[in-house]
């Protein structure tokens, strides 16, 4: 960042990017913003959140050509033809996906705000590691924070969704 | 309360019903529905503050003082002004009300103009096209300075050594509680220092708000995350020099709060700036300016002697506690006197001599964090308890018990306890729950304290168990006329409920439709935006909205039931007085009658707004003497942890806890408020502190302060308390804040047991433990 006065902003780039299975185009975009800022303040996808700027959250995550990556800490510029999925890509159709259902049957959503970060992270989780043991959920969420819930819920809700997958869905959750 | 643009900001709980959308089971009192926000919330839709945005909407920054203590020389503005994109800069000048806000007292400025007082003071705010760009304009004000040596002792600014930081003076609150006999002595006496360092709320959301002058520039809309929103209001008032009524304020979606967002931070910067350029401005802090624009909680030093017989019994609690406040004011006064009269904890005391101190210095304002001045006060008196057991040779566990306090006790204050006060049960049901297993070698070495880092020898690691307990005042205190709004409407079945009480991630929105489905027998509940449009709920803190919010929708609906029921027993010719609801039927036992509530309701409207108040206090006298509290809850927790004495690293490897919640309105949200207070407490103990050197904060970033993260917190094991509190609206006690106090000494404790350090200080740091 400059201190220099008169530099106004360039805004004049250009480009594309994929992000839940379309194309959205940025025009005027500040070469300096962050993937984060472009999906969330010019394409209109506000799921992934902003909380520390740092990549040590986890508010903001979003899966980049399969990584799950923390969206603060990637150049926009940078994602041009990577296949970009937010957390309102999980379910085009509006259906709540089984780690969603298992968030809110668990009790593991309070202020919300690390919540979707936190639903990226466990899909991820899920698609890699069918069965996880605690330990493993704790070691792969420990770069999500969340400051209401201490993780009891949430730890929960991951063994929820995984049960749920292997088992099908169990009635009654919830009540 | 719309406002002319077509794209309004969308607020969270204008649709839906209680019960979600996504098919969930109704939920009553006592069960555990999901959340009516859950599914925006899983889904990433759900409109927090920061996801605001309107079209033509301008970006707002905040200029903020390097320097803790300095003159302002001059400000030059004009290099901002001169930048392509910048459409407004603000100094003090610019206020056109008062340049001077704050809960209790009015000494902190919208925008410093004279002197800075604490590094990140306000000094201008800056509106334009982009974020980026108002940043640059920032950097590009030139702000002269003539730097001032910083007070940052607390001892200086009691012993009046420095000149006065403010007009009104270095000492908010000096105040004393005097009980029994001061004079007298006990055969046993142990006495201690104990310091608590600045603990920051964290919340995940940053702080943000969009605000929408009117266009004829004489009223604004306020769309902000805030606990109290017509506090706020309130003070947007005095400081816009506007009629309270020209300002209209919406909750935004808030991303957590414990106490961190009573006091104001960038409310009057956003209106003002919209203002002035008669568009829409938006302001959204980063994390580093949100460790600098929001108070803290008070870092303490407290000395305590306990005098107690050869037996145990406690005889007289001696302290003084001194909270360092910082540059401003903003809760301090409360704090401290929440602190002094907290000082015996959750046991029988005749005597005492307590002495309080809340001071000014050129540190971070500090002020409401969860707990609020009782977390301080229980580490230094739990601290004591163990070393009372030590001296007199007793259980830690049994000379707790032995003091344990009791329903119909009188305090330190004079007031006698008259709430359900079931400590000692609290206790034998924390000392009753199942310890961790033992470590074995099969155990992955993630669970060894420094986990990922992998470098704990396992045959070093020793085990340590320490309890805590706690008492905790619920509600505001010192005759503040406490009080909550709500409004309930029966139309054809469906109940519509309105309130100003902020959600901020505590389940109050799942809570208010429980208590109407329960009273009025309906089974969709709608929840109306959260706004200024309704009168006051108070402030969602000091575990209030429960008992307060919750007092004042049970007496809606119960006032909205009392009319249906007149008309019904009057359509069906009998008594309305021998209705009950049953299920989702209205019931006259007598005659059989049963009628489904919404086709009772068919076609009827009756809508009924209500204010809820507990009962009055008083301010307490010179001695500190008074009913000043309204209620009480009580918390017992045990901590078990492992620790790596070379390296000075801590696992808590188990909270165990008893809580006294009155009744559990929803158990699943208690056992959230339970298990996520805990981690907080940890935080306190072993991680978390704000570091300030010479007035500046070293650490403004989750790089640098560490919070608790998937790995460092521990197996919760609960047993809920539940005994109905009479007083309570609902039975109900707060359950928000208890979690927090207790769980630090516990772990504290528990390290203590483990390496047979003393540890008068949290957070506990690894040099605390390995040197």
């Amino acid at each position: 960042m400059t201190d220099s006065p008169d530099a106004a902003l360039p805004s004049n780039q250009y480009f594309r990017l994929h992000v839940n299975g379309a194309d959205h185009d940025v025009a005027d975009a500040w070469i300096g913003e962050s993937l984060l800022f472009v999906l969330r303040e010019r394409l209109g996808f506000p799921a992934a959140k902003g909380a520390c700027e740092q990549g040590e959250c986890g508010s903001c995550s979003v899966m980049v050509d399969g990584d799950l990556v923390c969206s603060c800490l990637v150049l926009a510029a940078s994602a041009v033809g990577r296949d970009i999925v937010t957390v309102e890509g999980l379910s085009p159709d509006g259906e709540l996906t089984d780690v969603q259902r298992a968030f809110i049957d668990a009790g593991a959503v309070q202020c919300g705000f690390c919540t979707p970060g936190l639903i990226a992270s466990v899909h991820d989780l899920l698609d890699r590691n069918v069965d996880p043991d605690e330990i493993e959920i704790r070691e792969a969420l420990s770069g999500n924070i969340c400051r209401c819930t201490g993780y009891g819920r949430i730890v929960s809700a991951v063994q929820l969704a995984a049960r749920t997958r292997l088992d099908g869905p169990i009635g009654g959750a919830g009540a | 309360m719309s406002s002319t643009e077509t794209t309004t900001p969308t607020t969270p709980w204008t649709t839906g019903t209680a019960a979600g959308t996504a098919g969930g089971p109704r939920g009553r009192i006592g069960d555990s529905p999901v959340r009516p926000d859950g599914v925006g919330k899983v889904q990433g839709w759900f409109a927090f503050s920061s996801d605001m945005s309107i079209d033509g909407m301008l970006h707002g920054a905040t200029l903020r003082s390097p320097h803790p203590s300095a003159r302002i020389v001059s400000i030059d503005i004009a290099p901002a002004l001169a930048i392509s994109g910048v459409e407004c800069v603000l100094t003090a000048a610019d206020v056109p009300g008062s340049n001077a806000y704050g809960l209790i007292a009015q000494d902190q400025p919208v925008f410093a103009h004279d002197v800075v007082r604490y590094q990140g003071e306000p000094i201008a705010a800056v509106a334009a096209d982009h974020i980026e760009t108002a940043r640059r304009a920032l950097a590009a004000i030139v702000v002269e300075y003539e730097l001032m040596e910083p007070l940052t002792d607390p001892e200086l600014a009691i012993d009046g050594s420095h000149p006065p930081l403010h007009p009104d003076g270095n000492v908010f609150r000096h105040q004393e509680v005097i009980a029994g006999d001061p004079d007298i002595e006990g055969d046993v006496q142990v006495e201690g220092t104990y310091e608590i360092g600045m603990q920051d709320q964290a919340f995940l959301g940053l702080e943000s708000a969009l605000a929408i002058a009117d266009p004829d520039g004489a009223g604004v809309e306020l769309f902000v995350a805030t606990q109290w929103l017509h506090e706020d209001r309130k003070q947007l008032a005095h400081c816009l020099g506007m009629p309270e009524e020209k300002i209209r304020l919406t909750l935004g979606g808030v991303g957590g709060a414990f106490g961190g967002r009573e006091d104001l931070s960038l409310q009057v910067h956003t209106a003002l700036l919209s203002l002035k350029t008669g568009r829409p401005v938006r302001v959204h802090y980063s994390r580093e300016e949100s460790f600098f624009g929001h108070v803290h909680r008070h870092p303490a030093k407290i000395w305590m002697r306990h005098h107690a017989d050869h037996n145990g019994r406690l005889l007289k609690v001696e302290s003084r506690m001194v909270f360092d406040g910082g540059a401003y004011a903003s809760t301090s006064h409360a704090v401290l006197f929440n602190g002094i009269t907290h000082a015996q904890g959750p046991y029988k005391c005749d005597n005492a001599v307590v002495d309080g101190w809340a001071v000014r210095t050129n540190n971070p304002p500090c002020g409401a964090m969860r707990g609020f001045g009782v977390v301080q006060a229980c580490f230094a008196h739990e601290s004591q308890m163990d070393k009372l057991a030590a001296a007199c040779e007793i259980d830690p566990i049994e000379l707790r018990l032995l003091n344990a306090m009791e329903t119909g006790d009188m305090l330190i204050t004079g007031q006698v306890v008259d709430s359900v006060a079931p400590v000692a049960r609290c206790i034998n049901e924390t000392v009753a729950l199942p310890m961790p297993p033992e470590a074995t070698a099969a155990d992955d070495d993630m669970w060894l304290p420094g986990g990922a880092g992998r470098t704990a020898d396992r045959s070093n690691i020793k085990r340590g168990v320490g309890y805590g307990v706690s008492i905790k005042n619920l509600m505001y205190s010192e005759g503040f006329d406490d009080y909550s709004t709500a409004r309930c409407r029966l139309e054809d079945g469906m109940v519509t409920l309105k309130f100003a009480t902020a959600e901020v991630g505590q389940g109050f929105v799942t809570i208010a439709g429980q208590i109407a489905r329960t009273i009025l027998g309906v089974d969709e509940v709608t929840l109306e935006p959260i706004d200024t449009t309704i009168g006051s709920s108070g402030s969602t803190s000091a575990s209030r909205q429960t008992w307060m919010s919750g007092g004042a929708v049970d007496m809606a609906c119960r006032t909205v039931r009392e009319k249906f029921f007149e008309q019904v027993g009057e359509h069906h010719g009998v008594d309305p007085l021998a209705l009950v609801i049953d299920g989702t039927d209205i019931v006259e036992p007598e005659s059989g009658l049963r009628i489904p509530v919404a086709e009772a309701s068919a076609g009827l409207l009756i809508d009924e707004t209500v204010e809820y108040r507990h009962r009055p206090t008083i301010e307490p006298d010179r001695k500190g003497q008074g009913n000043s509290h309204v209620a009480f809850a009580f918390v017992a927790h045990r901590a078990v942890v492992d620790v790596d004495p070379e390296l000075g690293l801590v696992r808590v490897v188990q909270i165990a806890t008893a809580q006294d919640v009155g009744v559990a309105l929803n158990p699943l949200s208690v056992v959230g408020q339970i298990e996520g207070g805990i981690a907080q407490g940890l935080g306190l103990a072993v991680m978390e502190e704000i570091l300030v050197q010479d007035g500046l904060i070293r650490n403004p970033s989750f790089t640098d302060y560490l919070l608790p993260t998937f790995l460092d917190a521990p197996d919760v094991q609960i047993s809920l308390v539940e005994e109905y509190e009479p007083q309570a609206p609902l039975g109900a006690k707060g359950v928000g804040e208890p979690p927090c106090i207790s769980v630090t000494p516990a772990i504290v404790a528990a390290i203590r047991d483990a390496t047979g350090k003393d540890l008068t200080r949290v957070p506990v740091r690894p040099q605390d433990i390995c040197l």
